[in-house]
C-alpha cells in the first residue's frame, strides 16, 4: 500500500522567537492535517494563548468549544464568533512546554465547514480537549499559529503532518 | 513571522520516532500507518457503513471521520459495532466525558447494543457543520482479550456543540473482521459523511 502518513513541513523557532508559524501553499492532494507543537512562550503571562487560523481567514469566523481538567475541577468553556481557535484554557507561563495535537478532518473538501480536534496539555497547569470550527467551505490552504501575547520561544517545535485516505 | 512553505520532503532526520499513531500520540515511522477503505456517503444518505474483510496483519486500526445526521436534534451519535454483533445483543459498554461549553459531565452504559463512537450534528445544527471523531481501536487482532476502543470527538456549532471522550468494550475475543458505524434508530448518515480506516503495523 502507498505511504499514507507523511510529513510536510517542520518549523523549529530559533533566536528570540516568533509570535507567529505560518504554513502556506498547503496540497490539496490529502485527506486529513495532524499538527504537532511542542512549545513554550518567551513571556510569562496570564494571557499567553495559542489560537489557530485557516488561510488568513482573520475575520470573526471560528469558535471553540473546549473541556478542560486544572487538577482541581473540570469544566466546559465556549468561544463564538471569533477571529481564531482557541487552543487551550489555561494561558501557560513561559518556562512551561506544551504539547498539543491538532486534527483538521477532511482539509481539502470545498463542502463542508471545517472542524478540527485538539488534545492538549501543559505540565503543572492542565489538560484540554478542543473541538473548533471554522465557518468556511474553502478548501484550506494555509494554516497559522499564533502564540498571543508573547513569542514562540527558542526550540518550539511545529510540525505538519498529512494523511491520504484510500 | 516564520513562513514554511509546505511542501512533500523528507522530513525523517531528528523527528520523534514513535511507533503508534493513536489518537492523540504525535508521530508515525513511514510504512507503517496504511489507509485501509474510505466510504464517503452519497445523495440519499445511509443508515450505516460498514469496513468488511478487514486485514488481519495490523496492530491497531484507527477510524478517521466527518459526519452529520439527518435526524431533527442538534446533536447526534454514531454508533459502533462488530463483526455482525448488532443491535438486539448487549455485548457492548461505554464510558464518556464530556464538555457542552458551559458543563463537563460523565456518563456510562453496560449492557448496551453498540458503542459510542462520535459525536456529531444532527439536522437541527448549522447547516454545513459535520463533527469529527478519530477513533481507535486497539489490539483487533489478539483473541486471549475483548476489544477496546477509544475515542476523541465533537462538533461546534458557533453556539451549540460539544467536545467528548469515549471509551468503548466489546465483550468479544473474536478478531474484528468488519465494523459497522450506524446512525442512531431510523435515521441516516448525511450525504458528504466521510469514514476512512486505517491499520497500523
Amino acid at each position: 500500500m502507498p505511504q499514507t502518513y507523511t510529513p510536510i513541513a517542520s518549523t523549529t523557532v530559533s533566536g528570540t522567537g516568533t509570535a507567529t508559524v505560518t504554513f502556506n501553499s498547503i496540497s490539496g492532494s490529502y485527506t486529513d492535517l495532524i499538527v504537532v507543537v511542542a512549545s513554550a512562550a518567551t513571556a510569562t503571562s496570564t494571557n499567553n494563548y495559542m489560537y489557530m487560523t485557516f488561510n488568513n481567514d482573520t475575520a470573526t469566523n471560528y469558535s471553540t468549544t473546549q473541556l478542560y481538567g486544572d487538577g482541581t475541577a473540570a469544566g466546559s468553556i465556549r468561544w463564538t464568533s471569533r477571529a481564531n481557535i482557541n487552543l487551550e484554557y489555561k494561558s501557560y507561563p513561559s518556562t512551561t512546554q506544551q504539547q498539543h495535537i491538532i486534527q483538521v478532518q477532511n482539509y481539502s473538501n470545498s463542502t463542508t465547514y471545517k472542524t478540527a480536534l485538539c488534545r492538549s496539555g501543559t505540565a503543572s497547569l492542565g489538560t484540554d480537549a478542543t473541538v473548533g470550527l471554522w465557518r468556511s467551505t474553502a478548501a484550506i490552504t494555509r494554516l497559522d499559529i499564533t502564540s498571543s501575547f508573547s513569542n514562540f520561544a527558542d526550540g518550539s517545535v511545529l510540525t505538519v503532518y498529512a494523511i491520504k485516505a484510500a | 513571522m516564520s513562513i514554511a512553505r509546505v511542501k512533500a520532503s523528507s522530513l525523517t532526520q531528528g523527528l520523534p520516532k514513535q511507533k503508534t499513531m493513536l489518537a492523540g500520540n504525535s508521530t508515525i515511522l513511514p510504512g507503517s500507518y496504511e489507509s485501509i477503505q474510505t466510504i464517503t456517503v452519497g445523495a440519499g444518505g445511509a443508515a450505516s457503513v460498514e469496513f468488511t474483510s478487514i486485514p488481519q496483519t495490523y496492530s491497531h486500526l484507527q477510524i478517521r471521520l466527518i459526519a452529520r445526521t439527518n435526524r431533527s436534534v442538534s446533536a447526534d451519535n454514531v454508533a459502533l459495532t462488530f463483526n455482525g454483533d448488532t443491535l438486539g445483543t448487549t455485548n457492548y459498554g461505554y464510558h464518556l466525558i464530556a464538555g457542552d461549553g458551559a458543563t463537563a459531565s460523565a456518563g456510562a452504559g453496560s449492557n448496551f447494543s453498540w458503542i459510542l463512537g462520535a459525536n456529531v450534528p444532527g439536522a437541527s445544527s448549522t447547516a454545513s457543520v459535520f463533527g469529527a471523531g478519530v477513533i481507535d481501536i486497539l489490539d483487533y487482532t489478539n483473541t486471549n482479550k475483548n476489544r477496546t476502543t477509544r475515542s476523541l470527538t465533537g462538533f461546534d456549532a458557533n453556539g451549540s456543540g460539544n467536545i467528548r471522550f469515549y471509551s468503548g468494550l466489546y465483550r468479544s475475543t473474536t478478531a474484528v473482521t468488519s465494523i459497522k458505524l450506524w446512525a442512531e434508530a431510523t435515521f441516516l448518515h448525511t450525504q458528504y459523511s466521510t469514514f476512512a480506516l486505517y491499520g497500523i503495523r
